[in-house]
């Protein structure tokens, strides 16, 4: 049994005045993939946001409830959320390249972090390309802008520009959203890797990608969270209709 | 209701009348170039641009005032560009969206409109005398800077506020900080854009007559130093014909001021190609 990473506890999320997570309650455990699944709306999002306090930037967000990464309170006043996005990176739905060279996206991380020593940085260039798969495809293009590379590309960028800070955990919106199935299965065998030594949290809408991916599923719907369990027990024997419901297909 | 005229007539008669309102537009436009060019072309020689005048500008050349403006273009640039890229990053990406906000974005609008002559006058008064910089570039220069800035304040807020939503998230997921954020990634993102918005600005400021003829002078001397009075070309035509000195001379300098004009704008086209593949397709 692997130790509790990130646990949160009756979390509360309005915007405004209208509230989009009720009283959440759920373990993500260490090196372990934990998947988050429902209808669009539900909070998938806006939950994955909190934890490396993302929605800070959204104007008339309010949280209550505790959430906690390693036993200390993320939302804490001693927290310092720019600290803590080094170790919680994120990888969005959409493909989100900087405008500049790939070799400068990925070394983004570790200079606004203040390293300056050029061999460093070439090393964790080279690393994290080879971390995500994408060394044999751009090893000799890293001059090149990262914004000419295919969107499948593009998305394992923005994962090895994430690994390259050497984050804990890695939260995934929808990776796959926007891509082809091919560069879908690259991501989806690239996350099985990163499991060894990654915590990862993933939103999909792909039921098939959640079964393939995680030891841990989790089944929201209109903000609150339903059923949460070993995805196996998840797919196979939900204790809720309306969880069975949602994975058969038969609603929303 | 019945309309007494079908729906493909009508049809037919917006195309015909926006296709002759097109066309008058840009044989306007054809008539004017055409006529200032070949008024001006039987002066236009080598030694015309770089020489000096003489007798006032009837004879000789109009290379002062060519130095002139490109001076007085310079310190209106290094000027509004820090000043106004400043002001446009403080309203895009630090000012909470609120009164304050709306009162400096007026604030600019409400520059944007003064006319140049009362810009002029106030540079007279505040730079000319005050400040006691003379008729100078410097003079000029700042005059001409209060032109731009609502232009430059303005183009540069919207080209930070055009630069995806998804790069700042991406870089704060990144563990950066705010101001790592704007200065590494969205400002830069910006930069074509804005440059190509400031130099069209300059295109305007360039003919700017009334905000110059009260600061910066009209001697027809090249400077030495930017305390020095100069005649920028715009001026130094207007005085050529409202002077009855030579419209030959007037024409030709007019010819020149178009030139500079155009490649300034052909400039900001082509940074605009340059830089247009990098912006990311969001
Ligand atoms: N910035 C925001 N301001 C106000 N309301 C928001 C904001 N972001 C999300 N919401 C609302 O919160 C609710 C949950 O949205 P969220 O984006 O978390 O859903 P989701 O489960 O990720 O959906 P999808 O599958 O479509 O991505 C929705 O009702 C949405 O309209
Ligand atoms: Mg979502």
């Amino acid at each position: 049994m692997s130790e509790i990473e990130i646990e949160s506890r009756n979390l509360d999320l309005w915007y405004g005045s209208a509230q989009a997570l009720k009283k959440i309650s759920m373990a993500m455990p260490e090196k372990k993939v934990t998947a988050i699944i429902g209808p669009s709306g539900c909070g998938k999002s806006t939950f994955i946001r909190c934890i490396n306090r993302m929605n800070d930037l959204v104007k008339g967000c309010r949280i209550t409830g505790e959430l906690l990464f390693e036993g200390a309170d993320i939302y804490g006043n001693d927290m310092d959320a720019v600290e803590l996005r080094k170790k919680i990176g994120m990888v969005f739905q959409k493909p989100n390249p900087f405008p500049m060279s790939i070799y400068d996206n990925i070394a983004y991380g570790p200079r606004v972090h203040g390293l300056r020593n050029k061999e460093e940085l070439d090393r964790i260039v080279e690393e994290s390309l080879k971390a995500s798969a994408l060394w044999d495809e751009v090893g000799d293009l890293l001059d090149q802008s990262a914004v000419d590379l295919s969107g499948g590309q593009q998305q394992r960028l923005c994962i090895a520009r994430t690994l390259a800070v050497k984050p804990k955990v890695i939260l995934f919106d929808e990776p796959c959203s926007a891509l082809d199935p091919i560069s879908t299965a690259k991501i989806e065998d690239l996350i099985n890797m990163l499991k060894h030594d990654y915590t990862i949290v993933i939103v999909t809408h792909n039921m098939q990608q959640a079964a393939r991916v995680s030891d841990h599923t989790a089944f929201f719907l209109l903000g609150e969270l339903v059923e949460f369990g070993k995805t196996k027990q998840i797919f196979e024997l939900p204790d809720k209709k309306s969880t069975e419901d949602y994975i058969t297909g038969r609603f929303g | 209701m019945t309309s007494l005229i079908s729906p493909a007539t009508s049809d037919k008669a917006a195309k015909v009348m926006l296709w002759v309102s097109a066309s008058i537009a840009i044989l306007t436009l054809l008539f004017i170039l055409g006529y200032i060019v070949v008024q001006g072309l039987p002066v236009l020689t080598l030694s015309f641009l770089l020489e000096s005048p003489r007798l006032s500008g009837a004879e000789g050349g109009i290379l002062p005032a060519i130095v002139g403006t490109f001076c007085l273009m310079l310190v209106a640039l290094l000027s509004a560009v820090p000043i106004g890229i400043g002001a446009a990053i403080y309203l895009a990406e630090y000012a909470p969206v609120g009164v304050v906000t709306r009162i400096i974005s007026f604030g600019v609008e409400c520059l944007a409109g003064i006319p140049s002559i009362v810009i002029g006058l106030f540079g007279y008064a505040f730079l000319v005398i005050y400040l006691g910089f003379g008729f100078s570039i410097i003079s000029g220069g700042l005059a001409l800077m209060f032109m731009i800035l609502p232009w430059v304040v303005r183009v540069s807020e919207e080209s930070l506020k055009a630069v995806p939503g998804g790069l700042r998230e991406g870089s704060f997921a990144l563990g950066a900080t705010k101001w790592q954020t704007v200065s590494r990634v969205v400002l830069p993102s910006a930069v074509p854009s804005i440059t190509t918005g400031v130099i069209l600005g300059v295109g305007k400021a360039i003919g700017e007559t009334a905000v110059i003829m009260f600061t910066a002078g009209s001697s027809l001397l090249m400077p030495t130093s930017f305390f020095d009075p100069v005649r920028a070309l715009p001026y130094h035509l207007y005085i050529l014909a409202s002077e009855g000195i030579s419209d030959p001379m007037a024409y030709g300098s007019s010819v020149v001021l178009l030139v500079m004009v155009l490649v300034i704008n052909l400039a900001a086209v082509a940074i605009q190609r340059h830089y247009g593949r990098h912006h990311v397709r969001n």
